[in-house]
């Protein structure tokens, strides 16, 4: 039996640095409480020397010099738990959520995978750096043992069977009661007896002991000796990978904002990569400074103040046809949307979060065509939208109906799946590499190019057939019509209000320098004469 | 430092004439024989262009004519309105996605019609249309201000719908992955489509070149130049042509009749591709009405 944990030292601190990692070197203190009653909460190793302890006033750590200060944020540390639980479950399934700061996982049989036990502590303490969490890890034969190793031992730690309380031994006793009042109680008779460590503590007789202290104190004595046994138990976190940030001033440009959103979506694709997942949904979600809701809002009606002060929220979602993990496309993508849609007022909060799902396998069939890379694919066309906009772009569909312009544009996706692709493409693909053109087609079609919207013209009718026309809009498409077939009348959706009747006919036009075939139409319902489009 | 001589060092005090008289085959293999010349081809031995690979065009009769559109090459297709440039165009994009390679239509005038185009079995799934005669999108004020201090390469005296149908190629091509790139300019004024710059088209060219992309390019008259490898003229066949001095016989043509037959003449201006015979030659194919009547 071989148990982990990984243990993050001053873990509100962690949770901050995450966001700004240029201040660990720095003395870093975390602050809780409403102003101007801040306190406090949490400090970095530079900062504990330097004299700040947790419940020092604000004040009082201001006189320090070279020292930040923060403010707490719970999302960030909620954050950092939600990280340190995947880098957990990317190497055992079985996790014990401890604490916030402390996760706790089997390793029975993982050596098979991950190798021996040293190196796989080694990894685990890579991965949450990779997270941007510097944790010490400890490897035990049982869970409290690696618990205490880990809270007590700084770096990596592994503790053969055995040489538990050998390896305990120089820690302080305090490590056994962190946060429970009844062992603080026993700590200071403890103290009194003049045990400060945990090789002092194992070495007390059991009996004497039981008699003084009574259970509580022999199982301290057998957490010290490393004799405790317990069952694991293991949780199953929701797979939930979002990310936030509070900042401390709005935002108001792009460009720092977009270098907040690029620190978001690396830890939120470490993260995914940890757990061995991609997304295909990336959903943003930025808080607004108030003021601006008040300007906005404000209309000078005096019956909406309480609707002003609320945050004004701003959404965007990316929706991606492929499960993706590039933190640079994301960002890319996220730039081009942002540019697009600004959120319109400063921003005081960011709220990122992924959808996860299982990736794309990354084999391809040797017989698919050339197709562009998602990634790129991706860049290309939210490029494109931003230069022709977003409904300009994709693939289209034709719906079921005879209404003119019957179609939708949808997204463009390349076909990657080598399942999907027909036999016919595969025969001609084969065909393709054996050297082979394919056969022209028969029946090639008289293709219509159409005019969007269409050129209203005046005709001349003559029996009821179109003889002359005239279009303002197009100057050169004025003439005699040599020549008109029709009419085909069509007539659709008239028992809604978007009804639509129409006939057309096909015309030759005498112009200037040549024959002009055209696509003539009367819309029934107004009477109009439109040029729909013309026959090349 | 000892530098390998070129010559022996008794040829340096031969007389000239002696020297000249080695044969070019001993020049060559002791030019060989240095160790840094060793990989040089000499200019005498450079071989000739490598023959592009080349793709069905979707019509028999321009196949059989050209041998097919060149990959990784700009092929022009140029011809007055009404003369069949579209119903090519529509023949290459359907050969092009039934082989379901990716393929994308730039669409300058936002001409394209997609009934007209499944009836020509075109594939839509593997088709990407943008649309470009639209206002541009309103951009964030940041983004102006930065775009103003770059002067633009595409804002010159074109209109908006080319100057972003020259972005979006750009932009496509660099991408890559794409079997067949398309550019409508079939109802862009002459006048328009001559002002895209001709370094444009260099880079369309250096950009596909030596990848599987066919780019398709429809005109009303050539613009590409000599960056065209291959530069096709279309024209209406003589029944159309003929329909102004026979208004009698015209009067009693039946619907659909004049379209259902429609013949296309095809002709090779230039190319770049080795074929026989080298001279221009013409190839004519029909089409049908998507009508019936």
């Amino acid at each position: 039996m071989a148990f982990a944990c990984i243990f993050v030292p001053d873990f509100p601190v962690e949770a901050l640095l995450r966001t700004e990692p240029g201040l660990r070197s720095q003395s870093l203190a975390v602050l809780e409480g409403k102003p101007p009653l801040q306190k406090v909460f949490a400090v970095n190793e530079n900062a504990r020397c330097a004299g700040v302890t947790p419940g020092m006033t604000k004040l009082q750590i201001e006189a320090c010099s070279g020292l930040a200060f923060r403010t707490r944020s719970v999302l960030q540390e909620a954050a950092a738990h939600a990280a340190l639980l995947d880098c957990a479950q990317s190497f055992s399934p079985r996790v014990e959520d401890a604490a916030p700061d402390t996760i706790v996982l089997d390793l029975l049989g993982m050596e098979l995978l991950f190798g021996a036990l040293p190196e796989i502590a080694r990894n685990i303490a890579h991965r949450a750096l990779d997270l941007g969490l510097t944790a010490n890890v400890a490897v035990a034969a049982n869970p409290d043992t690696a618990v205490i190793a880990a809270c007590g031992l700084r770096g990596v730690t592994v503790i053969p069977e055995g040489k538990e309380s050998e390896r305990l031994g120089n820690l302080p006793v305090e490590l056994l009661a962190a946060g429970v009042h009844e062992s603080e109680q026993l700590l200071e008779t403890l103290h009194r007896w003049g045990i400060r460590n945990l090789r002092d503590l194992a070495a007390l007789p059991d009996v004497a002991l039981s008699e003084r202290t009574g259970q509580r104190g022999v199982y301290l004595q057998k957490l010290a000796r490393g004799e405790t046994v317990r069952t694991l138990v293991p949780v199953d976190p929701p797979l939930v990978f979002e990310e936030a940030i509070e900042l401390e001033y709005p935002l108001t440009l792009l460009e720092p904002l977009a270098f907040l959103l690029s620190q978001l979506l690396d830890r939120l694709c470490s993260r995914l990569a940890a757990r061995a997942l991609a997304t295909q949904e990336l959903r943003l979600e930025l808080e607004l400074a108030s003021e601006y809701q008040e300007e906005s809002v404000g209309t000078g009606d005096p019956a909406r103040p309480v609707r002003a002060q609320a945050r004004q929220r701003f959404h965007r979602t990316l929706r991606l046809p492929l499960p993706l993990l590039d933190s640079k496309t994301f960002l890319k993508l996220l730039q081009l949307d942002l540019k697009a849609h600004p959120p319109g007022a400063p921003i005081v909060k960011i709220h990122l979060a992924a959808e996860p799902v299982r990736p794309r396998p990354g084999q391809s069939g040797l017989f698919l065509p050339p197709s562009p890379e998602p990634e790129k694919l991706e860049l290309t066309l939210a490029r494109i939208a931003a230069i022709v906009g977003e409904e300009k772009v994709g693939s289209l569909e034709i719906l079921d109906t005879h209404r003119p312009q019957g179609f939708r544009m949808q997204r463009f996706t390349a076909n990657h799946s080598f399942s999907s692709v027909s036999e016919p493409a595969l025969s001609a693909a084969e065909g393709y590499l054996r050297g082979e053109l394919t056969d022209g087609s028969d029946d090639l079609v008289t293709a219509l190019r159409i005019f969007r919207p269409p050129a209203a013209v005046t005709v001349t009718l003559c029996e009821g057939r179109p003889t002359f026309i005239s279009c303002p809009r197009q100057k050169e498409t004025r003439g005699e019509i040599l020549w008109a077939a029709g009419p085909w009348r069509s007539s659709g959706d008239w028992w809604e209000q978007e009804g639509w009747a129409r006939d057309e006919w096909d015309i030759a036009v005498q112009e200037e320098t040549s024959i002009g075939l055209y696509r003539l139409v009367r819309d029934l319902l107004d009477g109009r004469w439109l040029l729909e489009g013309t026959y090349d | 430092m000892s530098s390998i001589p070129l010559f022996p060092t008794e040829a340096v005090r031969r007389p000239v004439a002696s020297v000249v008289s080695n044969s070019p085959a001993r020049v060559f293999e002791r030019l060989a024989a240095l160790p840094k010349l060793a990989e040089v081809t000499p200019a005498s031995r450079l071989t000739v262009r490598p023959t592009p690979e080349m793709v069905s065009s979707g019509v028999r009769e321009i196949d059989a004519l050209t041998g097919g559109l060149p990959r990784g090459g700009l092929t022009e297709v140029c011809g007055p309105v009404s003369s069949g440039r579209t119903s090519l165009l529509l023949a290459v994009l359907a050969a092009a996605t039934q082989r379901q390679e990716a393929c994308a239509l730039v669409d300058v005038s936002d001409a394209f019609d997609p009934v007209t185009a499944a009836l020509a079995a075109v594939n839509f799934e593997s088709m990407l249309w943008v649309r470009c005669k639209t206002n541009p999108p309103q951009r964030h004020r940041d983004t102006e201000k930065t775009n103003q201090k770059h002067e633009d390469p595409y804002r010159c005296r074109m209109g908006p719908p080319v100057e972003q149908a020259l972005r979006v190629t750009d932009l496509l091509l660099q991408s890559g992955g794409f079997g067949l790139v398309i550019i409508d300019l079939g109802d862009v004024a002459l006048k328009v489509a001559r002002r895209i710059p001709l370094t444009s088209w260099f880079r369309f060219q250096r950009a596909i070149e030596h990848t599987p992309t066919v780019l398709f390019v429809v005109t009303q008259a050539p613009c590409a130049q000599t960056c065209a490898a291959l530069l096709l003229k279309v024209k209406a066949a003589k029944k159309l042509s003929a329909l102004s001095p026979q208004l009698s016989v015209l009067k009693t043509l039946s619907h659909a009749e004049l379209l259902d037959g429609f013949r296309v003449e095809t002709e090779i201006l230039r190319s770049r591709i080795p074929r026989k015979p080298a001279q221009s030659a013409t190839a004519a194919f029909v089409t049908k009405t998507v009508r019936a009547g």
